[in-house]
């Protein structure tokens, strides 16, 4: 076919004399334009449900106009005056200016709410300030300060400057533990609110263990799936798919009424006299529960993608290994484990992936060490800091991103099978 | 005849390399796949197990393998009992159905394998992965994955994985069986001619008659889990102990009839229709029997000049005459049956028959052979 269409400059032409090339493109242009109808609704929806979405939080996460657009005049201020300008009277008249606007337009909180983000206690400065702001007479400087004398505070200013643009990448720099320093350079975060590196981190070793967890279960059971009569490797296919079916909510539940420390497992414990009434185990509301919970609801998607590519290899394969010489560990592990690697990483990279983003178990049983990042953007989208959350969720998606650039690279994304 | 036995080392004719003694194999406790299986098969030769699916050929030539185990009795390789011995410590080659070439190595990789768990040296190994490649023509092909290759291709490469670590004995199950005809005649050829060259016993599984005469020492048919007839290419095809041999070897013509005399090698049958012909007696004895005499297409003759003395003919009318190349296949109604089958070659002085045509035909009264009914 390209040596036609290559050809079509003067190349083959069809029987009655049109170019080739563009006799296929019309003949097929028909069934094509029909084909895309089919589709268009679901464009339509992944355009309007995931497309659109998707850009509003990576631009949300760069942007945040609370402070901007209830400035003006600080904006103005900070243009005319480069960052290490002193805070002179002129500064201060723009902040009385806005506050003074501020208070007319019940404001103050909503610009102070953005500066709290990086300077605790800012809101309750501007809105107590703001509440005397029609007060203030030159000079402002002395009068502002005398009101709050906060106020000469240079992070302040800088945090302010900052937020008179719209377009930021503090929060980028919020979620990975860095800020601006007064100077306007960056700097670490202090210690004390250093936060998202090591959730990030406990958030990629737990998903990797609970990958790792549900490989080491899931791999048998897939095993015994493919090789058993289709009659009873389809009533244990429901086995495996029933908690699938089941509630999320109500399977996160039953662990914590099996886990807890009055629950089943510390009561058969004690009751055998393993452990002492006192000895209870703490098995859930921290990292445990977490990754027993997880690698339960998460094992179906380990075992699906591993039945599906063990099912159809051949037992022929490992008796050829076998007749061959091979013990029976060395056709498992020669013959067996490669053909069924496709499997192994497409279960990996879904539960992986899933496990990076997950929330609601987590935020059920994971107590205070289980908690992960995902737990801390809906942290911050309860608490109305979308650009906060917008930013460590693109953040997420960036490293999944590059996961699963990593996996292109190493194994071969032609090499994964879903299903 | 002279020549297969030729073939078959003087020294080596009659030692028993593997043994089947009195093995019965179920896989479910009620019902016996193998019913009290006894075969020898000597040292350098051919065997073939034929039969319809479900008759237990394959059955038995897994228990060999190890793949599966005897319900009772005892398998013997060169005088050792092996029921016990794992597959990879019986040191038999076997070539499986769809080839079973590992999808994820190269040629030269699964070549390699037999001899990377014996732990064979680097060198050594790459000298024998290049004879066994020479042995099948597939030289060029070291670094090709399976997928690569054609079906025949493929098939070259499992037989020559099967022979690279020089096991004594190769079992090969249906290895043919995917192949497209002409290529499947050209293997066996290939096959039998390794077989010789290299003096390796071979265990072959088949359902196809044609490749099993055409390529063993002797032949197993078994039906039903039992063996019934063990017997050359030849002997099977010419002297069949019962009616199923008879039927499934080959093409046959089927007459049923009464003994109406029996007397030292000869027997006259008349047949349900009245009609009275020649026959062998095989395994009837008493005269009344009921009886089916089996014919094979070309011994039937319809010129008179070419029927022996004094045997008796039977009326046909011709049917439909098929010209098939070398051959003529003319169909003819024979005491009541439409599907009596005569094949004539196709020589310059052959005459065809007309459909409506009326003829008598005859045959030698030891091409006839009178079977249980």
């Amino acid at each position: 076919m390209a040596e036609a269409v290559a050809g079509s400059g003067g190349g083959l032409r069809t029987a009655d004399g049109r170019p080739l090339g563009e006799a296929l493109a019309q003949a097929q242009g028909r069934a094509r334009r029909r084909a895309l109808l089919l589709v268009a609704p679901l464009l339509l929806f992944v355009l309007f449900s995931f497309v659109v979405p998707i850009g509003q939080l990576l631009i949300s996460a760069f942007s945040d106009d609370d402070f901007a657009r209830n400035a003006p005049a600080l904006g103005a201020w900070f243009d005319e005056n480069p960052r290490g300008s002193p805070i002179d009277e002129s500064a201060y008249a723009a902040l009385a200016a806005d506050l003074k606007a501020a208070k007319e337009n019940r404001t103050a909180g909503q610009m102070g709410e953005r500066i709290n983000y990086e300077v605790s206690g800012a809101r309750s400065l501007f809105t107590s300030t703001a509440r005397n702001a029609d007060k203030f007479e030159p000079p402002y400087r002395e009068a502002i300060l005398a009101a709050r004398a906060e106020w000469d505070n240079p992070r302040l200013w800088e945090s302010m400057r900052q937020a008179s643009s719209s377009v930021t990448p503090n929060f980028f720099l919020a979620a990975v533990d860095l800020r601006r320093s007064e100077t306007g350079g960056i700097e670490r975060a202090p210690e004390e609110v250093r936060v998202y590196q090591m959730l990030f981190m406990r958030t990629f070793a737990l998903s990797a263990l609970i990958t790792v967890l549900c490989l080491l279960l899931g791999y048998p059971i897939a095993h015994l799936l493919a090789t058993l009569p289709l009659r009873y490797s389809n009533l244990l296919m429901i086995f495996v798919l029933l908690p699938f079916w089941t509630s999320l909510l109500v399977r996160t539940t039953s662990w914590i009424v099996l886990l807890q420390s009055e629950g089943v497992l510390n009561n058969i414990l004690v009751g055998f006299g393993i452990i002492g009434d006192d000895g209870r185990i703490r098995m859930i509301y921290n990292q445990t529960g977490t990754i027993v919970a997880m690698t339960h609801i998460l094992l179906p998607f380990m075992v699906l993608p591993l039945y599906s590519v063990m099912r159809p290899i051949p037992p022929s394969y490992v008796r050829a290994a076998r007749s061959l010489g091979a013990s029976s560990w060395t056709a498992f592990r020669r013959i067996y484990v490669p053909q069924t690697m496709p499997g192994v990483a497409a279960g990996g990279l879904l539960v992986f992936i899933l496990a990076v983003g997950y929330y609601i178990t987590p935020a059920l049983v994971g107590g205070a060490t289980g908690q992960l990042i995902s737990n801390l953007i809906a942290f911050h989208f309860e608490n109305s800091n979308w650009s906060m959350a917008a930013a460590l969720a693109s953040l997420l998606l960036l490293a999944v991103l590059i996961l699963y650039w990593l996996y292109d690279r190493l194994i071969g994304i032609d090499n994964l099978k879903l299903g | 005849m002279t020549g297969r036995e030729t073939r078959v080392p003087s020294e080596t004719a009659n030692a028993t390399f593997v043994e089947f003694d009195r093995v019965q194999k179920s896989y479910d406790g009620i019902s016996l796949v193998v019913k009290d299986l006894n075969l020898t098969v000597a040292k350098g030769e051919f065997l073939t197990m034929l039969g319809p699916s479900g008759s237990g050929k394959t059955t038995c030539l897994m228990m060999l393998a190890g793949f599966e185990t005897a319900t009772n009795g005892e398998i013997r390789l060169d005088g050792r009992p092996i029921n016990l011995v794992p597959p990879h410590k019986r040191g038999i080659g076997m070539v499986f159905q769809n080839y079973a070439l590992f999808p994820h190595m190269t040629v030269a990789e699964n070549l390699a394998f037999p001899l990377e768990v014996r732990g064979m040296g680097k060198s050594e190994r790459e000298a024998k992965i290049t004879r066994a490649l020479d042995m099948v023509q597939m030289g060029a092909f070291a670094a090709r994955r399976p997928a690569q290759l054609s079906g025949g291709q493929q098939q070259r490469i499992a037989l020559a994985r099967a022979l690279v670590f020089d096991p004594a004995l190769v079992l090969m199950d249906e290895p043919l069986g995917a192949l497209d005809k002409q290529l499947r005649e050209h293997m066996q050829f290939e096959i039998k001619h390794l077989h010789e060259s290299l003096g390796i016993t071979v265990v072959y599984v088949t359902h196809d008659q044609g490749e099993a005469l055409t390529m063993s020492d002797r032949v197993a048919v078994f039906n039903d889990g039992v063996v019934q007839q063990l017997a050359p290419p030849d002997e099977l095809y010419e002297r069949p102990v019962n009616s199923f041999v008879a039927q499934f070897i080959g093409e046959n013509n089927k007459l049923h009839g009464r003994i109406e005399e029996i007397e030292d090698g000869r027997a006259l049958v008349r047949l349900d229709t009245g009609e009275l012909i020649d026959a062998t007696p095989v395994n009837v004895s008493a005269k009344g029997q009921r009886t089916l005499v089996s014919i094979r297409p070309e011994r039937v003759e319809f010129k008179p000049e070419m029927m022996p003395d004094g045997a008796h003919t039977i009326e046909a009318e011709v049917l439909e005459f098929i010209y098939m190349g070398d051959l003529y296949r003319t169909r003819l109604r024979v005491a009541g049956s439409d599907d009596f089958v005569i094949k004539s070659r196709n020589t310059l002085t052959q005459r065809r028959l007309q459909p409506g045509e009326r003829i008598r035909i005859g045959w030698a009264p030891q091409d006839a052979r009178a079977l249980d009914a």
